[in-house]
């Protein structure tokens, strides 16, 4: 939506005021069409973008681009004051199974029956980027990996949309699988790549929360297909949609690649 | 107190113009805080919309963003304005003793007397410097909701890393239902201020021109 401009008003060359009521009409008619346009939510709408505006100098009026614009860089903004905000070490609150939401509730962008079947046999978790052993894992590789090292919490998912679940998820801290495939942990990004299409990104000091879990169970079951299967990336630390389910590929780059929804305008760092 | 000036004849004083019965800072900060408001409760209703803690949405077109992550993006940019400009004006409404000055004392026998005083027609506006018990106690009311909405906000923000700060307001959905509380009690204020402005039109142009 943007402020037309009329600009067959007044030209250079155009005739000194001769005929002032046909000017005047003239006038009338664009006055009158813009006036009976649209509705009192366009009205609104322009009325509080102006205000925007206003408030964000160095963009022009006429354009709502550069108001989206200039509130997608403050976004990037908030990544920036969060990251400072961030600390490694305060842990996301755990609770008592007693306090596990039954049941947890299914959340996608698409419905429960369309969530992806992966087949055991033919998973493979695939690695690039900014990592020393790049070699694809079979799944009974990562459980193998996972079982001696076993982690477990109970912790709240938290929804951008404002509702939240307790869970319990179970596997292996991303840390350890980290450096157990030699990423460059001073590299800025760790990037999901998942079978249902879904992809995200996240910032290396939260995958290397002590609480950040490459999940292979929930609630001490193999993970089951609503909730990610074969493996999600549990991060407690932040909503619910910088978690990805059914992880095909995990890269670590310098370079910022967004996320499904990142890319539509969700906050990029996404954290608590 | 200096006597001087309380015993010298009004002939006699300097004709210089009065200070004005709002100063600039707190005028600019006032409308500032009106623009950070206005988009920070209509982006905040869509994010309510997306879900609801009670049975009810509010209108779309009442609402700020266009979508749940259009709402958000408003509301976390309007968060700074909001936050910078409240901090100038309780900084240097401190500072310079207006404060002190102007909400209080403050009793509640007071409150009470005014309220009643004002229900009859009986209560004087004649000076605008003065105010009554009843705005001193409004006023105090939308400082203060303004502070609670700000701290339960970090709370929903930051859930995390400010915890004791959730966990103050009895958990992430004890913040969001704290911070739904002090915006209603912010929109009521907005509400009864505005009638209260058309009724007493000259305080808009106090608060405007500071005359």
């Amino acid at each position: 939506m943007s402020l037309e401009r009329k600009s067959n008003i007044v030209t250079p060359d155009a005739p000194l005021v001769r005929d002032g009521d046909a000017i005047l009409h003239e006038a009338r008619v664009l006055m009158t069409r813009r006036v009976a346009e649209p509705s009192r939510r366009a009205f609104l709408t322009r009325t509080l973008s102006l205000g925007g505006v206003a408030l964000l100098s160095g963009c022009s009026l006429d354009d709502n681009a550069s108001v989206e614009s200039a509130l997608n860089k403050i976004s990037r903004w908030n990544d920036r004051v969060q990251a400072a905000l961030f600390r490694r070490n305060v842990l996301a609150p755990t609770f008592p199974a007693s306090a596990i939401t039954r049941p947890f509730p299914f959340n996608a962008f698409y419905s429960i029956d369309e969530a992806p079947v992966v087949e055991e046999a033919d998973y493979r978790l695939e690695l690039s980027g900014l990592i020393a052993d790049k070699a694809p894992w079979r799944l009974d590789a990562l459980r193998e990996f996972a079982a001696p090292r076993a982690a477990e919490q109970i912790t709240r998912h938290v929804c951008v949309e404002g509702w939240s679940a307790i869970g319990r998820w179970g596997g292996v801290t991303f840390a350890d699988f980290l450096r157990r495939i030699g990423a460059d942990t001073t590299a800025r990004y760790v990037g999901f790549k998942c079978a249902d299409d879904y992809y995200t990104s996240i910032d290396m000091p939260t995958a290397l929360h002590p609480q950040t879990l490459l999940a292979l169970t929930y609630d001490g079951q193999t993970l089951p297909r609503e909730y990610g299967f074969p493996m999600k990336l549990r991060i407690p630390t932040k909503l619910g949609y910088k978690n990805p389910k059914h992880i095909q590929a995990i890269y670590v780059t310098n370079t910022y690649s967004g996320g499904y929804w990142e890319d539509q305008g969700y906050n990029w760092f996404g954290g608590s | 107190m200096s006597t001087l000036t309380k015993t010298a004849p009004p002939a006699t004083q300097p004709p210089a113009r009065r200070a004005p019965v709002q100063p600039v800072w707190l005028r600019v900060t006032h409308w500032l805080n009106v623009l950070a408001v206005v988009v920070m409760v209509m982006s905040g209703w869509r994010i309510y919309n997306a879900s609801p803690i009670f049975a009810f949405r509010f209108p779309n077109e009442m609402t700020l963003g266009g979508w749940l992550g259009g709402a958000l993006l408003w509301h976390f940019a309007a968060m700074w304005l909001l936050a910078a400009n409240g901090l100038i004006y309780l900084l240097t409404n401190l500072a310079s003793g207006r404060f002190v000055r102007r909400f209080f004392p403050l009793t509640l026998r007071g409150v009470v007397s005014d309220l009643f005083a004002a229900a009859r027609g009986r209560l004087a506006h004649d000076d605008p410097r003065h105010y009554n018990q009843v705005q001193r106690a409004a006023y105090l009311f939308a400082v203060l909701d303004l502070v609670l909405l700000i701290a339960s906000g970090l709370a929903i923000w930051k859930p995390v890393q400010l915890g004791w700060l959730c966990t103050l307001f009895g958990g992430f959905q004890g913040a969001r239902l704290v911070h739904f509380i002090a915006m209603a009690g912010l929109v009521g204020f907005v509400a009864i201020h505005v009638v209260m402005v058309a009724l007493v039109p000259r305080t808009l142009r106090t608060m405007l021109t500071g005359r």
